[in-house]
């Protein structure tokens, strides 16, 4: 069993790309957070962003190019040339959101509403949303607040807290 | 293992406290293990266990999604029913193993 002196009682969580696998590995980090009842923030970063930008948020994909992970159904190569035919990229980001929903993995939407229904808190980085010109309205209504990394820094701290960077 | 006095009778329970079969468990066993966690039990409570013991007995996975449709509470809800841990809680008290979901 775990130790409790030591146990992880609160998570910082930084997401800065825009792909399935790491959006995803961020909001699975999260959610599962705060079902153990810890204390959970999120902040999104430069592509990052994308999870929680209205327009985005639900049509995220996943890499066919530069993904040495990529392997054709039934586990064989995947070569490069094929992730770049059009067409392609969404069709295998299609095929993982698929896969995931089998498992039980709602929609970027759902999963955040999920984890703001445990307690959890979702943040925007300012200076990305300065740069992609973003407007607090582009952006999913229940992100608490659009704040610098100083801010995130300030609220990320406390006994057995963690800053996990995706 | 190991054996616990719940509601006046010795169970086997797991390290973490789960019951080792789910067919010792009663309402009287999810009371006393409600009061163990702090929980005043409802017949809210009692509508989420029976549910939850109803899939298990199908075979069927246990999600905090999936709960959350249950249409008994949303996922919210869950959290009030069972602060810190809606679907191990909810899944301990309900008599079943540890729930085995990443969500």
């Amino acid at each position: 069993m775990a130790n409790k002196d030591i146990a992880v009682k609160k998570v910082a969580i930084i997401c800065a790309k825009a792909s399935i696998e790491d959006v995803y590995a961020a909001l699975v980090m999260a959610n599962g957070a705060v079902m153990e009842g810890m204390e959970c923030k999120l902040f999104f970063t430069f592509f990052g962003l994308d999870a929680i930008t209205k327009k985005q948020m639900n049509k995220l994909h996943t890499p066919t190019v530069g993904n040495p992970g990529m392997r054709m159904p039934g586990g064989g190569a995947f070569p490069t040339w094929l992730g770049t035919i059009p067409g392609v990229e969404a069709g295998v980001s299609k095929m993982m959101m698929k896969g995931m929903e089998e498992l039980d993995i709602p929609p970027v939407d759902e999963f955040l509403e999920m984890i703001t229904a445990g307690g959890g808190e979702v943040y925007a980085c300012k200076l990305a949303v300065d740069m992609f010109k973003l407007k607090k309205e582009d952006l999913w209504d229940d992100v608490s607040g659009v704040i610098t990394i100083g801010d995130f820094y300030a609220m990320a701290g406390g006994d057995g807290s963690q800053v996990i960077f995706t | 293992m190991a054996t616990k006095e719940l509601a006046g009778k010795q169970i086997d329970v797991t390290e973490e406290g789960y019951l080792v079969n789910t067919s010792d468990w009663t309402k009287e066993v999810a009371e006393a293990m409600a009061e163990e966690e702090n929980i005043e039990i409802s017949e809210k409570h009692f509508e989420v266990l029976e549910y939850i013991r109803d899939k298990n007995a199908k075979g069927e996975g246990l999600t905090i999604r999936a709960l959350g449709k249950s249409g008994i509470t949303d996922i919210k809800g869950l959290y009030k029913l069972f602060p810190g841990g809606p679907l191990k809680l909810s899944s301990k008290l309900a008599g079943i193993s540890k729930p085995a979901s990443c969500v």
